[in-house]
Parts: C-alpha cells; structure tokens; sequence
C-alpha cells in the first residue's frame, strides 16, 4: 500500500498525538504527544496502568474520538479533521470492535448480532444473513444463529461480538480487554480465534490487557504510561510485511 | 434507504411489543385523544346534518315577511300582532320583483278538528297554493288544492301525518272523508308527507291546509279581510335571495308609505339566517371538541416524549454499541422516531376504532344520529402521525447526539 507520493503507507500512523479532557476545573492530559506506527498485519498489545491513556489511545485509533491535537492516520487518511458521520463510515468499513463486556444488543438473536453493521452498511437483508451466517461460522458458532445473547456463555457471547466485527471484513480489529469477563478456558478459545485471524487472514489485531499470559499471544508489545509510549518492543520473530498486499 | 427504514420498523416494533403493558399505557393518551375526536365529530356531523335537514325542510330559498307589531296605548303587541300585510302586498310584489319566482301566503289559528268521535286541537293554516310549493310539501295520498278551489272558497282540507294519527284509526284512509273544522265540514283531499321537527322544534306535521279564502270566510271570521299572517316569497337561486330581500323591504316601505325615519312594520327572515343560527351554535361546539382534543393529542405526546426519553436512557449503551459498529446520527435519530410514530400511529389507529364503535354506540343506545366522515378518520390519523413525529424529535434528537465513547461506558 502505497500513498500519493509513492511513500508506503502504515495503516496506523499517530504523530505527536494529544487529548486533553476538562473534568471541571481540572485538566486531564490523557495524551501527550503520543507516537505510534503500525504496519497492516500485526498483532499488537497495548498494556498500561489505569489512568495512562491507553484506553483514550484505543478510542483513538478505534475512530471513536478525535485528538485535541496531532494527526492521526489510517491508512493515509488524516481522522482528526473528518465528520461524525465520516467517522462512522470508517468504524463500519474499517474497524472491527471487541469489547471487555461483549456489548451484543440485548435480545436480539446471534445472526441479527452479527448483521448489525452490514444493516447500516445498507446492504440488502439476504445479503446481510448470508454474510453474518458466515461470520458466525468463522469463530465456530454455527447452529447458533437463532440464540439470544442470554441464552449463550460468555465466550459464546464474545465469540458473536467477534463474528460482528468480522462481517465487515475490515482491515483493523481492536479488542478492549476481550479476555477480561471471561474464564481462562473461554479466554484461551477467544485468544486462539483471534491469533487465528491475524495469521490466516492477516488481519491487524490491536489488544488492551494488563494480563501477561494474554499480551503474549501478541507479536508486539507497547506499554503506555502517562500518555505518552514507555516500551515498545518486538516479542515473536518475524516481520508481519510479508502478509502486506496480501 | 427504504430497507433500512422497514427494517428499523420492524425493530421498533419488537421493541415495543417487548414491553406491551407500558407500550399500551404510553398509546393510552392518544387512543383517548383521537377516540374522542372522532366519536364527538360523529355526533356533531350527525346533528348538524339533522339541522340541516330541518332547514331544507322550510322549502328551498324561502324568505319569509312576517307583520310588524302593534301599540295600543303603549302596549306593544309583538312580532305578527298587526295586520300589516295582506294578499295583494303578496300579489303585487310578484308582479313588480322579476327575482322573485313565486309569491305565498299564510293565516293561522289552534282550532278543534272533529272526525266522528274524535277531536284533536291542531294549527289550521289558511294558505294560497302557491305557499304548498315554496314550502315544498310532499302528499303521501291525494294531491293539493287548486287557484279554483281558492277562487271558489271550497271547503277542502291537506292533513298532516300528525292529525292522520289523532283523528283516524290505523289503516283508515283519510283522502275522502270529511272532518269539521269549527263545525264546518271539510272534505280531505290530501295527506302530506311527513316533514318531523322544524328548526325550532315545532311539530311541522302537527297541521291542517285549507284554502285561504275558505278560512277567512268560514272559519277564521276574520276582521281586516285579505290581511295574513305571512308572506311567503322564493327565489329561483340562492345567489338572489339577498338582493330579493332588500328589494322586498324597499318594495313594502313605498307600498306601506313610510318615512326615511320610520322602521320597517314588518320583519324579514330567510332560511339562510336561520341556519345561521343553527350553524354558529354547531361551530362553537365544534371548536370546544377541537380544543379539547388538542388538549388530550397534547397528553399523549408528552406520554410518548417521556417513555422514549427513559427508552433512550435505558439504551444508551445499545446506542453507543449501534454507532461503533457504524451507526449514523441519522440512522439513531430515524430508529427513535419511527419507534415514536408507530407508538402514535398504532394508538391513532386505536383511536379510530373506539370512535367509531363510540360513535355507533351512541347512535344504537342514545339514539343520537352520528355521521362518520372519512376526512375526519384520515385527519385524525394523520395528526396522531404528526403527534408522534413531533413529540419523538427531541428525544430521538438527544439519542443522536450522543457520543458514543460516554454512551459505551454508560452504566
């Protein structure tokens, strides 16, 4: 991938990145001139005390929010000066979400779950099955389509909240402590369906966790403290550029 | 974009019927509303149209003349107490005003009707045949007198349906048999056709014709020969009936020689004003229904506004999730609004259906006539629609405006 100039592009770039809060009279600096470069392909994992901005980061690089100051880059676009609802088409078209407490819409079937972003996508209803059928399938949850969110366990649930972000295909999956609800047995499942993902389809996976054993899974490891990268240091050979253009 | 609004009703439709009882309460306001609106519609229809029966029933373009009162001594005599007007005032105005299209007139007296053994005291109406025309009496057997009847003083007599029930048995024919009238023997040579109520709420049937000659002669013994009690006039279209009006008044003020600063010694009415009357009294009831109307829609609104408030408070993490996976504000904006519309379209719905049932309850209980007017259903409908709309903006608005960061971390 390459940009205008003929420059490679990173699908994630930050420079210089700053997000300040006010909370009353108080200032909070959630960032400070953050940097950050991550190529298509790799498995990341962001750790970091309570309080250091790596959730401010996550919501960030998730297109959630936008930066005080800074730029921001995915896949070459400049985020910090886009609309709410260019936003959204980004997150629906090229980021996939995994939340700590799965956050699947409460009585509403696995299958309608995981259709979810198509449905806003616009895309026709049997079109929308299909592909959410598949996804379903993809983190072993076929035969599960009619379930309600309560009617599954809580990897089961993860695992929809997984199928959901996958449906869209998009390049960009980030996982905000997916691990954190869950047993070790069903946290062991969720693990391997996404290092399964980041190495079969090469999917970039960016995972928050303050557990060691669940950072190992990922190739990469950055630790943020105070709002800016502390350590950031390679944890597994191998250069993820190979499954660029892919 | 219209697969994503039927899918968005069909959501919204689910998530009402999760919660059905407070769905039910919610709509409750607006079924009340337009329920009300439109079984008092009905009623009112159903009386106005009953009015108006009665006002046509006067004839077609009627204006009627009635004398002025008299003084004796200071004591005034009222409306019809002179005898201002006679049969040529009638005659003549014919003759001079080319609008007018015919010309009648009336005495009348209580008197005691004999047939046989039974006697009935009813309004015996001495009248030109011309007046059976302009007041558009119908006969359900025989027919009306004639000029030569009126000519020749003939003791002929029209009943109504009402002296038909109290002189003659069940099934007896009135046609050919003779009544008296103040001991005068009048043949019967019609019976008219039922006319009900009159504006005023007389009985119209509750009547006896005979000729205007053949009353003043033989029955009424009459003082001033030739003076009536009303002048009956009619137009050709309605469009005259004011111009015929003034030209009447200007007509009887040269004939009856009155000054610039005389009053007029007579009265003239018309049907429309009398109507009028009828239609200014239905209009201050119908804008009393309206306002209270307004008044329930208002409540219902605000019970819509309030539920999908809470709605959006419950769902505020739901709302958060919907926009990361790539919800537009317009999409949230329009899932919460049509959730408000189906709430007020389901109870305008509702409402329809207790209107009518009210209405035709009414009619099958009270007996009251009811006329359901589908423009009145089609508003009805189409309000609650704006009602719904109208009262979700502002919460559907505040869904929209959310940020989805502080709606996923809602608790």
């Amino acid at each position: 991938m390459t940009s205008g100039n003929g420059q490679p592009v990173s699908l994630i770039q930050c420079a210089d990145l700053w997000k300040v809060y006010r909370l009353g009279d108080v200032e909070v600096q959630a960032l400070r001139g953050l940097n950050l470069t991550i190529e298509q392909g790799e498995f990341v994992a962001i750790m970091g005390s309570s309080g250091s901005g790596k959730s401010t980061l996550m919501n960030m690089l998730g297109c959630l929010d936008q930066p005080t100051k800074g730029h921001y880059w995915l896949n070459g676009v400049d985020v910090a000066a886009l609309r709410a609802d260019e936003l959204a088409e980004i997150r629906n078209r090229q980021i996939g979400f995994v939340f700590q407490s799965f956050n699947l819409i409460p009585r509403t079937s696995a299958l309608e779950n995981a259709q979810l972003p198509l449905f806003y996508r616009g895309l026709p209803l049997r079109e929308q099955r299909t592909l959410a059928a598949a996804a379903l399938e993809r983190v072993g949850l076929k035969g599960r389509e009619e379930h309600y969110p309560t009617q599954l366990s809580g990897g089961q649930q993860q695992r929809v909240a997984i199928a959901r972000a996958l449906v869209t295909t998009p390049s960009l999956l980030l996982a905000d402590e997916p691990t954190g609800n869950l047993d070790t047995e069903s946290s062991r499942e969720i693990m391997t369906i996404l290092d399964r993902l980041n190495k079969e389809e090469g999917i970039t996976v960016i995972l928050v966790t303050h557990e060691p054993d669940i950072a190992a899974y990922a190739a990469r490891e950055i630790v943020i403290k105070d709002g800016q990268v502390l350590t950031d240091r390679r944890t597994k050979p191998g250069h993820p550029s190979s499954l660029v253009g892919r | 974009m219209p697969a994503f609004l039927l899918l968005t009703l069909m959501t919204a439709i689910r998530i009402l019927s999760r919660n059905r009882l407070r769905a039910g309460l919610t709509m409750l306001g607006i079924v009340i509303g337009v329920g009300a609106v439109i079984a008092m519609v009905s009623i009112g229809e159903g009386a106005k149209a009953a009015v108006q029966a009665q006002v046509a029933s006067m004839g077609t373009n009627v204006i009627i003349v009635l004398p002025g009162s008299t003084t004796v001594s200071g004591v005034r005599g009222g409306q019809g107490g002179a005898v201002t007007l006679n049969v040529s005032d009638a005659l003549e105005m014919k003759k001079r005003i080319p609008l007018l299209q015919d010309t009648g007139w009336a005495k009348r007296d209580v008197m005691q009707i004999v047939n046989g053994n039974k006697n009935w005291n009813g309004s015996v109406n001495g009248v030109s045949p011309s007046y059976l025309s302009i007041r558009d009496w119908s006969f359900t057997s025989g027919g009306p007198f004639t000029q030569a009847d009126l000519d020749a003083a003939v003791r002929v007599a029209l009943v109504g349906q009402t002296v038909v029930e109290n002189l003659f048995e069940a099934g007896e024919e009135p046609v050919g048999s003779v009544i008296r009238i103040k001991n005068v023997p009048f043949r019967v040579i019609g019976v008219l056709a039922p006319k009900g109520q009159s504006a005023q709420g007389s009985d119209q049937d509750d009547i006896v014709f005979i000729p205007f000659s053949t009353a003043e002669r033989k029955v009424f013994g009459t003082q001033f020969i030739g003076s009536v009690g009303a002048l009956f006039a009619t137009t050709e279209r309605q469009e005259d009936l004011f111009a015929a009006v003034d030209q009447i008044r200007e007509f009887l003020r040269a004939r009856h020689r009155l000054q610039a600063e005389q009053g007029d010694d007579f009265t003239i009415r018309t049907q429309v004003d009398i109507g009028k009357v009828q239609e200014g009294t239905s209009q201050t009831l119908t804008v009393m229904l309206l306002s209270i109307a307004a008044v329930s829609l208002l409540v219902g609104g605000i019970g819509i506004m309030n539920i999908l408030l809470v709605s959006v408070t419950e769902r505020t993490r739901e709302i958060g999730v919907r926009m990361a996976v790539g919800a537009k504000r317009r999409h949230i904006l329009m899932q919460f609004l049509i959730e408000a519309m189906t709430l007020s379209v389901v109870g305008g719905t509702l409402g329809i259906v207790v209107g009518v049932v009210g209405a035709r309850l009414t009619t099958l209980i009270a007996g009251w006539p009811t006329i359901i007017s589908g423009n009145t259903v089609v508003a009805a409908f189409v309000f609650s629609l704006v009602v719904g709309l109208f009262f979700g903006l502002y919460p559907a608005n505040k869904a929209a405006r959310l940020n989805p960061i502080d709606a996923l971390r809602y608790e």
